[in-house]
């Protein structure tokens, strides 16, 4: 079973909450998926409370484990005080820890990340990192603190899937103790399962279910490849060759001529 | 008195944060409020004086990824 600070969750799909048609089809998938934690942000509130309100008690009711983000912060002390202000509604130490860095990318501000990470950890905090997939960046917040890392594998929402297998191979090779949850990028079940089969814990989605045809459809067929993508790898995969291998045995073959 | 109330100038009467919170019909216990770059817990919010010009967040729950 997967273990998070602690926590034993049963699935290894983690789901973000937004973006889907309807509130209803976001409740579907969510138990479709059969998800243990979803992720959830915070925003400026126009309507004294019933906009964000009516949102609390939907993902309250799904009764699976919240993990909130700082999506959008672009500076150290913003995300710093956006995760406070997540601890005091959602009663949790989680958090999904974003400071972006590029307009563009939506790239992590990896320094920034660091800080954040460190302070953070400092008061009590159990930080889920979003980071880029450079190794050397993933053992400054494992010194900062960090006991899981978030590596993204392509732009958030661009569906690339896995752009650097390398590097994640590395990343997961480097620290086999440390918890590790793909986040961003991933567009379709092969992606998932394909990170999955290099060893990774669980992969964190959302666009990829939530921008589908058939949001709920998706959201299992996520779960399935996951799960598939875990068990390979614990049974151990071939390792590639350039030549033939006949697999039927060669002893005993009929000679007609 | 002049506040700014989720990047909005107001001028609202309000002496402390929970007053603010009231006269503006915000209600629930998932809001979280902030003045000035520090978080305010819902428990001291009461004792909480506001000043000319302070900056006022008030965020909730919303969808994410």
């Amino acid at each position: 079973m997967l273990n998070l600070y602690g926590a034993e969750i049963a699935s290894r799909l983690l789901l973000g909450t937004a973006r889907y048609p309807s509130p209803a089809i976001l409740t579907e998938a969510v138990q479709r998926s059969q998800t243990a934690i979803v992720t959830v942000s915070l925003r400026r509130e126009t309507a004294g409370g019933r906009n964000g309100g009516g949102f609390f008690d939907m993902i309250r009711a799904l009764g699976v484990r919240v993990l909130p983000n700082t999506a959008g912060c672009h500076g150290v002390s913003e995300a710093v005080l956006t995760a406070k202000m997540a601890r005091e509604v959602f009663q949790t130490n989680w958090i999904k820890l974003e400071v972006i860095g590029n307009h563009d990318t939506l790239q992590p501000d990896v320094f920034g990340l660091v800080e954040a990470a460190r302070i953070l950890s400092g008061e009590g905090f159990e930080v889920f990192p979003y980071t880029t997939d450079d190794l050397v960046v993933a053992e400054r917040l494992l010194e900062a603190g960090c006991k899981v890392l978030m590596p993204w594998c392509a732009p958030i929402g661009s569906a690339a899937g896995p752009l650097n297998l390398s590097a994640l191979r590395a990343i997961r090779g480097h620290f086999p103790e440390v918890p590790l949850i793909v986040d961003a990028g991933i567009g379709r079940p092969s992606h998932a399962a394909t990170v999955m089969e290099l060893g990774f814990d669980a992969v964190l989605l959302n666009t990829a279910v939530a921008g589908a045809g058939d949001p709920v459809s998706m959201a299992e067929a996520f779960a399935r490849a996951i799960e598939a993508g875990h068990q390979a790898f614990g049974a151990g995969m071939l390792e590639p060759r350039e030549m033939a291998v006949p697999s039927t045995p060669v002893i005993g073959t009929a000679v007609f001529a | 008195m002049r506040l700014i109330i989720n990047g909005e100038a107001q001028n609202i009467c309000a002496k402390t944060l929970s007053e603010l919170l009231s006269l503006m019909e915000y209600e629930g216990e998932w809001l979280a409020t902030a003045v000035n770059g520090e978080l305010v817990h819902r428990e001291e919010r009461a004792g909480h004086t506001l000043d000319e010009n302070d900056r006022i967040e008030i965020l909730t729950p919303m969808q994410g990824g």
